[in-house]
């Protein structure tokens, strides 16, 4: 589903991503973990179409970016730290808002399925501004899933939540897991990303470090892997 | 929460170009109906700027027609910078810009949508400033083609200022490097604005106010060719 090879990034004289290889396949939850300024978001925007990469090849369903970046826009949903949603629109108007920039057909129904997956139906018509952080992270999970797309990133998707909102957020997430979709998400709590993904792959300067599916953790845990990974 | 079905029918995801303007402006104007941050920062603004030239400038009635173009065109420019740099603030702090960027539409319909929302908002002030300052300073400003020259100098503005404003959006200094990046760039707008005003309410031959109608329309023309093909670039990292 995903596919990078020799992937390099650069801004000015920094290089952040230094011939970084990756693939995904279809239906995979892939946990991206490393430390602060290894790449994740940077390697995030450009699967996400939003950089440009400086060499190397992305395809994502058969499309390669950034040529066929609609393309692959049509078939991608992105859910990061910020919300992407407007405070002085409610909750429907904000979905109906995404639904008629992707063109999607039968709006109001699909508005109102998504609404009922991330628990938000009671909420459709208050204003996003009245809706506590966590509601506003479920709504950006609807918004970045409403066009039904095939892969779903998300960039530390956890960040400023409280226990609560994140335990309601662990649920929406199984959800958009269990739907089939291929998932990447960047995050530095390696507990959820060991009880959520199917593989882990650890990104550190610019490259991923080590790589594992869940069953080839074997005994030993998620963090162990993750310190024996950096330290190599 | 409700845990939803496998969903069996696939939604396609259809870009269609001017459904995506459309949804933009729609958008903006929605927010702005329940906000009124924008247009009553913007209104406000104008209307001190000419109360204070009202009092300023204590002229008698034939002078004042001759200062009323700089006077109504210094206050648009300055009125229509504020809106720019608010509408574009409010896609990037919350980072509904990437949201936009995110849909599979081409990215000049992003722009054209913004264009329509801020026409829109510069309108609307000027809807409200003109009544008020033709009985302030005493000056008809209801003419046909004054109002044309104004409808002009507002889409060449917002046509720049747009494009302008979403580079200034993502640097730290935006409030700053607005005004400092637009003015220069509409100084021919700016001139041609206040000149073709000023033909028509001084009552000036028609060959007088031509060449800088010509310049307007020209100027919108190529500024609207212009951030159709740049757009895409200024936005992207």
């Amino acid at each position: 589903m995903i596919k990078v090879k020799k992937l390099v990034k650069r801004f000015g004289l920094k290089t952040v991503l230094r011939g970084l290889d990756f693939e995904v396949q279809p239906g995979e939850f892939v946990a991206l973990l490393g430390p602060n300024g290894a790449g994740k978001t940077t390697f995030l925007r450009i699967l996400a179409s939003l950089s440009r990469p400086s060499m190397g090849s992305v395809e994502i369903a058969s499309y390669s970016l950034p040529k066929q970046a609609a393309a692959v826009r049509a078939r991608l949903g992105v859910v990061s730290h910020m919300p992407l949603i407007y405070d002085d629109l409610t909750a429907e108007e904000n979905l109906t808002f995404y639904a008629r920039m992707y063109g999607i057909e039968n709006a109001g129904t699909r508005i109102t399925e998504v609404l009922e997956m991330v628990g938000l139906e009671a909420r459709r018509r208050d204003l996003v501004r009245t809706f506590s952080r966590g509601m506003q992270q479920r709504l950006a999970i609807g918004r970045a899933v409403l066009h039904d797309p095939d892969v779903v990133l998300f960039d530390e998707p956890y960040t400023g939540l409280d226990q609560d909102a994140s335990s309601m957020l662990d649920g929406v997430l199984k959800t958009v897991a269990k739907q089939g979709r291929t998932v990447v998400m960047t995050s530095h709590d390696l507990a959820r990303a060991e009880d959520l993904a199917t593989r882990f792959d650890i990104l550190s300067r610019g490259v991923i470090a080590a790589s594992s599916t869940r069953e080839g953790l074997g005994t030993g845990n998620l963090l162990t892997f993750y310190k024996q990974a950096l330290a190599g | 929460m409700a845990e939803q079905t496998i969903t069996t029918t696939r939604t396609k995801a259809k870009s269609n170009y001017w459904k995506a303007i459309a949804a933009i402006a729609w958008k903006d104007l929605a927010a702005e109906l329940r906000s009124r941050e924008l247009i009553s920062a913007m209104l406000v603004f104008s209307l001190l700027v000419i109360l204070i030239f009202n009092f300023a400038l204590e002229l008698d009635i034939t002078t004042r027609r001759t200062v009323t173009s700089g006077v109504l065109w210094s206050t648009f420019a300055f009125a229509g910078t504020l809106g720019l740099n608010r509408s574009m603030a409010v896609e990037k702090d919350r980072g509904c810009l990437d949201g936009l960027l995110l849909a599979p539409v081409d990215r000049s319909a992003i722009y054209f949508g913004k264009v329509i929302s801020n026409l829109a908002f510069m309108l609307i002030v000027e809807a409200i400033v003109l009544p008020i300052y033709s009985v302030l300073y005493n000056v008809n400003l209801f003419q046909p083609g004054l109002l044309m020259v104004i409808l002009l100098g507002s889409i060449g503005y917002t046509t720049v200022g747009t494009l302008l404003a979403s580079m200034a959006v993502q640097t730290r200094t935006r409030d700053v490097m607005l005004p400092i990046l637009l003015f220069p760039v509409v100084v021919p707008i700016l001139i041609a604005a206040v000149k073709a005003s000023g033909g028509y309410l001084t009552d000036a031959p028609m060959t007088d106010i031509l060449p800088w109608l010509n310049l307007l329309i020209a100027y919108d023309v190529i500024f609207t060719a212009i951030a159709f093909m740049v757009f895409d670039y200024v936005v992207e990292e």
